[in-house]
């Protein structure tokens, strides 16, 4: 019988295999930042181990620093010892770091794929749950706790039962206005937050080779939001067009022969998968979400549901407690939902193509009054990118603060914050309660929906608006 | 690690599903450097409220936390674990778990036990009725026991026998060491590095 995708590049990095244990898999590269590394650097001094391959392990700072003035020490005491932690480790286990204010620091999902370090049938692991994200290139990529940064560090491999697999397929052409981030908001509302518990995820289908490599990282980052521990996309010439010329790619011989090696990583015609579930993408619109998980998500257009659309009890409370967080009456137009944040950045939405995307409906327009809008690119070299096509005006003449790069109102370890109470459309990938700032309301959104919505000042999508004069 | 054969204790009905790590334990909380020392961050927003399940006096001394479905979602944070064990939890009882959360788990010697949901309905009003109510997770029996509710639970073997012998992953890998060095030697010569290129 044939395999799947995550079932070949599973098999290709089988170290040891016996029965009645886990197999277990080598980590052709193991990312680092700052938040989940420093007790498991610390595991290693206690062992007195130390790092097997330094030269698979590359670090970078993104969780908590500062956006703006980081060019002097990061005010908060607590966030800066963090920092400063990471650089010791790095430095005193020969691990590489780029460190706030290298031209390659950011978000350590958007580093990976720009450096070219991720590439196709590789593992690829990280202290981090949107490790997800590098699945996009037909990677197996996922996310893992201290303990096991500890394990990779110190072995370069972990011990793991095999996952299932579940093909996502998105089929036809999308309609115009409607993105991968909705794609994706799509999939988690229809499976539910916990319906890819246990599988990779492999997205499939016309609508999914049609999108950029950018688009697939927006849709793979999601996965684990579906509980899935990894999504993928099959590599393709979109794939190895995206890799080529990249810092860390392969040269001339050798990427002929990484090619060829790429090119046999699909799912055979004949594998079965644990699960399927299928999609029409000409059905879908604009998404955003309306409660405190990713999986109450709903099209723009729809309106607040109420407890009695509930399917079984434990659905009920949950969407009685998310209205109360949320401040939110059953039956209200989700387009009435006025804001009064809007980011946009995150490993999800903070590549390029987002801020390009944001900025073309900008271009013109003015962020809705007492609407605050923040612009934080995913890395240095995004930052840059935008930089010299103008983006960075396009945003500040609008009215939006054109920031540095890093993770920033994501997860708001860092001064970016939402104050109790407010509300913002963000292009992030979790509105959990509180996760953008203490008594923070989040609804997750496109870069495109986010920007019409600060133009709106409340939810709207670009075609809402008015034609720039 | 300590082994992990039997525990019993008193339980907190946590009705709530789809507990996120960032309701476990909130992002501010993961600035720190150390390992021990989150039992402050639990559930700390939940915690403000007065009325809320923890801080109820009667369940002061609880060592099992029995939840609604899909906990432990969202962000890798083995802090998550780390606040749950610092708060005094040995057991986390719920019918499905994020696996993320479920992994940590396993390697900070916490038990989650994943039973039907209609043993977690049962817990719930037991422990709610008397929650001074013994509950006995059996690792060995695969067995959560409550008065006159006997229930079997889920556990990976794996992970049951390395939490009954409180083994290390780390030294259990270092054995095959020959067998990394062998893979090493095979892998293809073109597969990136992460040393800096000019």
């Amino acid at each position: 019988m044939g395999r799947t995708l995550a079932e070949k590049v599973w098999d290709d990095h089988v170290v040891r295999r016996a029965e009645g244990e886990p197999d277990l898999l080598y980590i052709d590269l193991h990312l680092v930042h700052e938040v989940t590394s420093p007790q498991a650097f610390d595991g290693l001094r206690a062992t007195g181990r130390s790092v097997r391959r330094p030269d698979l392990t590359l670090a970078t700072e993104d969780h908590n620093v500062p956006t703006l003035d980081i060019d002097k020490p990061i005010a908060d005491p607590i966030s800066a010892a963090q920092v400063d932690a990471l650089r010791r480790n790095c430095a005193e286990f020969g691990v590489p770091v780029y460190s706030l204010g290298s031209r390659d620091q950011g978000i350590v999902h958007v580093v990976g794929p720009q450096l070219g370090l991720t590439q196709p049938g590789m593992t690829v692991v990280c202290g981090d749950s949107h490790t997800s994200t590098h699945g996009a290139f037909g990677a197996l990529a996922f996310g893992i706790g201290t303990s096991e940064v500890e394990h990779v560090l110190a072995t370069q491999t972990l011990p793991l039962k095999p996952f299932k697999t579940m093909a996502i397929t998105v089929e036809g052409d999308l309609p115009a206005g409607v993105t991968a981030k909705d794609v994706i908001l799509a999939v988690i509302a229809e499976i539910g937050t916990g319906g890819g518990q246990g599988y990779v995820l492999e997205y499939r289908g016309s609508a999914i080779r049609s999108l950029s490599m950018e688009g697939r990282m927006t849709i793979c980052n999601m996965s684990i939001e579906a509980g899935a521990r990894a999504g993928m996309v099959a590599p393709d010439e979109t794939t190895f067009e995206y890799i080529k010329g990249r810092p860390h790619a392969p040269q001339r011989a050798d990427w002929d022969e990484a090619v060829a090696y790429w090119s046999t990583l699909r799912t055979d015609d004949d594998a079965v998968f644990d699960a399927e579930v299928v999609i029409d993408a000409t059905t879908l619109s604009p998404y955003v979400t309306w409660g405190t998980n990713p999986g109450q998500g709903l099209p723009l257009s729809a309106s607040v549901p109420s407890p009695s659309d509930a399917k079984d009890e434990v659905d009920r409370i949950a969407i009685e407690r998310a209205l109360d967080y949320m401040g939110l009456e059953p039956g209200m137009a989700l387009r009435d939902i006025s804001v009064d944040t809007v980011f946009i950045g995150s490993c999800t939405n903070g590549r390029i193509e987002d801020l390009r995307a944001a900025a073309d409906v900008l271009r013109g327009r003015r962020v809705s009054e007492g609407v605050r809008m923040l612009v934080v690119p995913g890395s240095v070299r995004v930052r840059l990118q935008a930089m010299e096509e103008g983006l960075d005006t396009v945003f500040t003449e609008a009215g939006a603060e054109w920031r540095e790069a890093g993770c920033s109102m994501c997860l708001a370890m860092n001064p970016d914050k939402l104050a109790p109470g407010e509300r913002s459309a963000s292009t992030s990938n979790r509105n959990f309660e509180g996760r953008q700032g203490p008594g923070g309301r989040t609804h997750l959104v496109s870069p495109q929906v986010a920007a019409a919505t600060a133009v709106a000042g409340h939810l709207a999508s670009p075609a809402d608006l008015a034609p720039v004069a | 690690m300590e082994k992990f054969i039997v525990h019993s204790g008193t339980a907190v009905p946590l009705r709530r599903s789809n507990v996120d790590t960032d309701q476990i334990i909130p992002a501010e909380y993961l600035k720190r450097i150390t390992r021990h020392g989150f039992e402050d961050g639990l559930f700390s927003a939940w915690r403000q409220d007065p009325d809320f399940v923890l801080n109820r006096p009667h369940h002061a001394e609880a060592t099992i936390l029995v939840a609604g479905p899909d906990f432990g979602t969202g962000s890798s944070r083995e802090h998550a674990v780390w606040a749950l064990q610092d708060y005094g939890f040995a057991v986390v009882i719920s019918s499905r778990f994020a696996d993320i959360f479920r992994g940590n788990s396993g390697k900070g010697g916490l038990l989650t036990a994943e039973v039907e949901h209609a043993v977690v309905e049962a817990l719930w009003e037991a422990i709610e009725a008397d929650p001074t109510l013994e509950v006995t997770v059996d690792l060995e029996q695969r067995e959560v026991r409550a008065g006159a509710l006997v229930a079997g639970f889920d556990v990976d073997d794996y992970v049951r026998w390395r939490l009954m012998e409180g083994l290390d992953d780390i030294g259990i890998t270092l054995q095959y060491a020959d067998d990394i060095d062998a893979f090493e030697a095979a892998r293809p010569s073109w597969k990136p590095t992460t040393v800096a290129v000019i």
